[in-house]
Formats: structure tokens, C-alpha cells, sequence
């Protein structure tokens, strides 16, 4: 019994805000809500399935959801694995599908991060009276720190340059130029991102991701179903979630979730990365980026800076990453996971202009979670057209 | 460097107590298994290589090389606003483990992977203490 082939993302939305003071984070997902079942041609009536997760939502948080909404689902997910939970609940909602749990799944995501001035990235690392975090709040050990203890070992292993973590930020503000709704987009060059300052060695400024509001919403149905509604139906081929923890024993710091959860995926479509025609990446950092790429399969490990250079992943490369502009370029509220999955599928439905992937057939989307030095999650999914 | 970085005295439970209580001797204090051998950190109710409650705690040498590090120039959070640069590491123990830690004692630009390091300790309150590492 395979989900593979049978579930279909129906319905789309993604907020064009990236500042919005005058929102809350409930507001911007009912509005998402809307946007998404407008798109799909269903109306809130139809959900019966609910999914989300937030940095500011509480354990009650989904059900809170529903009140805002006024909706009575019979099937809800408040699954919450870091920035990748919305990537993980599109497989959920397929697995609920198919298992006839619910029919119409919602999944919606929506922040404030960048009104309410959140610190994502340098504002944490003192950690509280907590017995678990004791062995790492005393070293402020900062987001951003955590994936630089990555690159920096990437770079010792495999000789990987500040110059080729760049090529990522360039590429990715390439495509972004061309998303008129992405927040950066100036055009920057290898020399911008060296040049700007440190934020943890050996990560600087633009290596890192942006930080603003913004919120979406993903529509999920059977194949079945998704045929009679208004948007042509982008499958789900395969899917895959995987753990890593970094804190207890040795393990190899260089192998990421995106190794199991990218088998898994592969494995469950019957596809290969050869195969794959663009991805949506989590690009929290520029290394984040390029670990999941090895990971994943596309290239060896230590081959991801020359895999990243020469223009293989930017507009008009071999396997174009990230072309609504990223986390680094496009928007990050906090968790960006939803958008991966919103960009892959609007790749494959096609229609984009001058920032459509030619010849998309096949998306891959991963979503990294979590901090990628200390303990992370990681999900992935292969969509392709009907 | 992260000389002025204050460290507060640990939280502590019946789990984790006998690591903290230890580098309040100027000891790095490991468990071990003694049914499957296997040595662990960060330390737990019971052995999480194969769940045994059979676990006893030993003196580690308090030795080991820098497995990975970054310069950490921003922090926001006021323990760390002013302390910055500092250097964030894992260091690899000669018994295996990895431990988060902060290198101290040198240069921060002078820090390699492979460093060979040993522990210091800072006292805090409770006669607890946190180490960190300074090249051997």
C-alpha cells in the first residue's frame, strides 16, 4: 500500500506581505486560508483537515486555529518539527487521506517574525533553568552558530571556500530578481557576500537567511479529486522525514537528515536526482543548502562547492534551486518550510514567466528544521505534474 | 578571550548532577554502560545504546582535539552582547564523546580543527562548575 501517485496538492497561496505590523500571525493564515481554497475552487466548508504549526503557537495552538477559522475538521496535525513541519504534514495529510481520515487537507503557516523584531537567528543561546539545555545555554551557542560549526568542518574535510558558500547567495538573488514579491532584490556578487561582515565564522552576513513576516497555505486532496477542481493537480511521488541529533556519542556531523528522508523519498517515487528538474531548498544559510544537495544525493560528499559554482543552480542552470528566491533572498517568517512547497508547486503548474523553470516536470523539496550543528529534523517530497 | 563571559550555575537534575557536581571537582565525568560498555554524553537516565539502567559514571582524562568551531561574532542576548568575539567548539574527548564548549586561552583566530585541548573549569555557586578548553 503506497501513497505514491494517489494524493495531489489541489490548492495554493502565499502571502505577498513580508511586513505586517497591523496582522496577527491567526489573521495571516485565514487569510492564506482563503487564498488557497479560492485557488483550489473549494470553500472552507470542504476542510476537514487541519495542519499547522508556529513558533508563537501553544500546544492548543491548531485548536485555537480552528476557533479563529470557525471550522469543526474531524482530523488534526499540530506536528511541529522545526522549519520543515509543513513539508512533513503534506506527507501526513496524505497518509490521512488515504487512510480516509479526511478529505481536504489544510495546511497553513503565517508570522509576524519581522514586525515583532524576533531575533531568529543571533538572539538566542542563553538558554533558562533547564537541566536539558545546561550543556549548551552556557556557550551561547547562537542559530546561526550551530549551522557554522557545519561549514566550518565542511570546509577543513573537503578544502569547500567561503567563495562557492557565495555562489549560493549570488544564484539565489538571481532568481529572486525575478520574483517581483521577494523582499531582496538587488543584485549581489561573490565579492558583496565576502565582504559583508561576519556573523560566525565562517558564515557571513549573506550567507544567512532574511528575516520578515509572511505566511501560506497548501490544499491537499486525492488525485481523484483534485482532477475536478480548478488548478491541475501536482502529485506526490514520494516522501520521506528523518532525525539527527548531534549531541550525545560521535556521529558524523556532515551527514544530515536529507540523507534518510531523501532516500526514503527517491525510493518511494522510483525516481533518482538525475531525474529531478529544479528543488526547493531550505536555505537558512548558504551551507544549509549545500550539505542537503550532498545528502540528498545530487552530488558526493565534499563535491557540493563545485556543484553550487558556475551558475548550475541559478535562472537558466542545470538544476535551478530555489527560484522564488529563497530564505535568503524571497522571505523568511521564522519557518519557511510551506513555501517550498508552495514555489515547487506553482513550478509545476507552470505559467511563471520569466522566472519559470523550463521543462518542470519533476520538483524536489526538502525542508531542514531545527538547529543543523545541534538536533534537527528533515523532510522531503517529490512532486511532479499529472 | 571569553574571559567575560559569565557562567551561571548550571540547572541540575538527578541525571546530570553527577557531571556538573564533577566539574565542580575539576573533573570531566563520563557514564558508562556496564552492561554493552558503550560511553555517553550528554548524561541520561539510562544507556541510550541499549536502554540497560545499569549505568556508572567514571573520570575522563579531560582531554581532546577541537572537532569543529566558529567565531562567534553577534549574539544578541545580553549574557553574550559584550563578550563577542568567542569561540564556540566541539571538542571530541579522547574517550569519544563530544562536548559543546567554548576554546579559551589562545588567540581566537589561532584555533584549528585537530587542536589538541584540555578542560578548565569556572566554579559557580553549589561547588559546581563549566568547563571549557584551552590548548594542551
Amino acid at each position: 500500500m503506497t501513497i505514491s501517485g494517489k494524493i495531489a496538492v489541489a490548492g495554493i497561496y502565499e502571502h505577498p506581505t513580508r511586513f505586517a505590523p497591523d496582522k496577527t500571525d491567526s489573521l495571516i493564515m485565514a487569510e492564506c486560508a482563503r487564498g488557497a481554497l479560492e485557488d483550489a475552487g473549494l470553500s472552507l466548508s470542504d476542510v476537514d483537515g487541519l495542519f499547522s504549526a508556529g513558533i508563537s503557537m501553544g500546544p492548543m495552538g491548531v485548536v485555537q486555529l480552528a476557533e479563529y477559522l470557525n471550522i469543526k475538521p474531524r482530523h488534526l496535525d499540530s506536528t511541529n518539527i522545526g522549519g520543515s513541519s509543513f513539508v512533513a504534514h503534506v506527507s501526513h495529510a496524505a497518509a490521512a487521506i488515504h487512510a480516509g481520515l479526511c478529505e481536504v487537507a489544510l495546511i497553513l503557516y503565517g508570522s509576524t517574525a519581522a514586525s515583532n523584531s524576533m531575533a531568529i537567528g543571533t538572539g538566542m543561546g542563553s538558554g533558562g533553568g533547564n537541566p536539558d539545555a545546561a550543556f549548551v545555554s552556557p556557550y551561547g551557542m547562537t542559530t546561526v552558530g550551530s549551522y557554522a560549526l557545519i561549514a566550518q568542518r565542511h570546509m577543513h574535510l573537503y578544502g569547500t571556500r567561503s567563495e562557492q558558500l557565495a555562489e549560493i547567495a549570488v544564484a539565489t538573488r538571481q532568481h529572486a530578481a525575478l520574483n517581483p514579491n521577494a523582499k531582496m532584490q538587488r543584485p549581489i556578487t561573490i565579492e558583496d557576500v565576502l565582504e559583508s561582515r561576519v556573523i560566525s565564522s565562517p558564515l557571513h552576513l549573506l550567507d544567512c537567511c532574511i528575516i520578515s513576516d509572511g505566511g501560506g497555505a497548501v490544499v491537499v486532496t486525492s488525485l481523484e479529486r483534485a482532477r475536478d477542481l480548478a488548478q491541475p493537480p501536482v502529485i506526490l511521488r514520494g516522501c520521506g522525514e528523518a532525525v539527527c541529533h548531534q549531541e550525545i556519542g560521535a556521529p558524523d556531523l556532515l551527514t544530515i537528515a536529507a540523507h534518510q528522508s531523501g532516500q526514503n523519498a527517491f525510493s518511494m517515487a522510483g525516481l533518482s536526482p538525475q531525474e529531478v528538474d529544479f528543488c526547493t531548498i531550505y536555505d537558512s544559510f548558504t551551507i544549509t543548502l549545500l550539505a542537503t544537495l550532498e545528502n540528498l544525493g545530487f552530488c558526493q560528499p565534499g563535491e557540493g562547492g563545485d556543484f553550487v559554482s558556475g551558475g548550475r543552480i541559478a535562472p537558466g542552470g542545470d538544476l535551478p534551486i530555489n527560484p522564488d528566491g529563497g530564505g535568503l533572498s524571497s522571505n523568511h517568517p521564522g519557518m519557511r518550510g510551506i513555501f517550498l512547497v508552495i514555489e515547487a508547486v506553482r513550478q509545476l503548474r507552470g505559467g511563471l514567466g520569466p522566472r519559470q523553470v523550463s521543462g518542470a516536470q519533476i520538483g524536489l523539496v526538502h525542508g531542514t528544521g531545527g538547529t543543523l550543528g545541534t538536533m534537527h529534523s528533515g523532510a522531503t517530497l517529490l512532486l511532479s505534474k499529472d | 578571550m571569553s574571559s567575560g563571559i559569565e557562567y551561571k550555575t548550571p540547572a541540575t537534575d538527578w541525571q546530570t548532577r553527577a557531571f556538573w557536581e564533577g566539574c565542580g571537582r575539576q573533573e570531566i565525568v563520563l557514564q558508562r554502560c556496564r552492561d554493552c560498555g558503550a560511553i555517553q554524553h550528554r548524561p541520561r537516565g539510562l544507556c541510550a545504546s541499549c536502554l540497560s539502567s545499569d549505568i556508572e559514571h567514571f573520570v575522563a582524562k579531560g582531554t581532546g582535539e577541537v572537532h569543529t568551531f566558529t567565531l562567534t561574532q553577534q549574539n544578541g542576548m545580553p549574557a553574550f552582547r559584550e563578550n563577542c568575539p568567542y569561540v564556540l567548539a566541539y571538542v571530541e574527548l579522547d574517550e569519544g564523546p563530544r562536548l559543546m564548549t567554548h576554546i579559551a586561552g589562545c588567540p581566537p583566530d589561532s584555533v584549528r580543527i585537530g587542536m589538541k585541548v584540555r578542560a578548565e573549569f569556572v566554579a559557580t555557586e553549589g561547588q559546581l562548575g563549566v568547563p571549557r578548553f584551552v590548548p594542551a
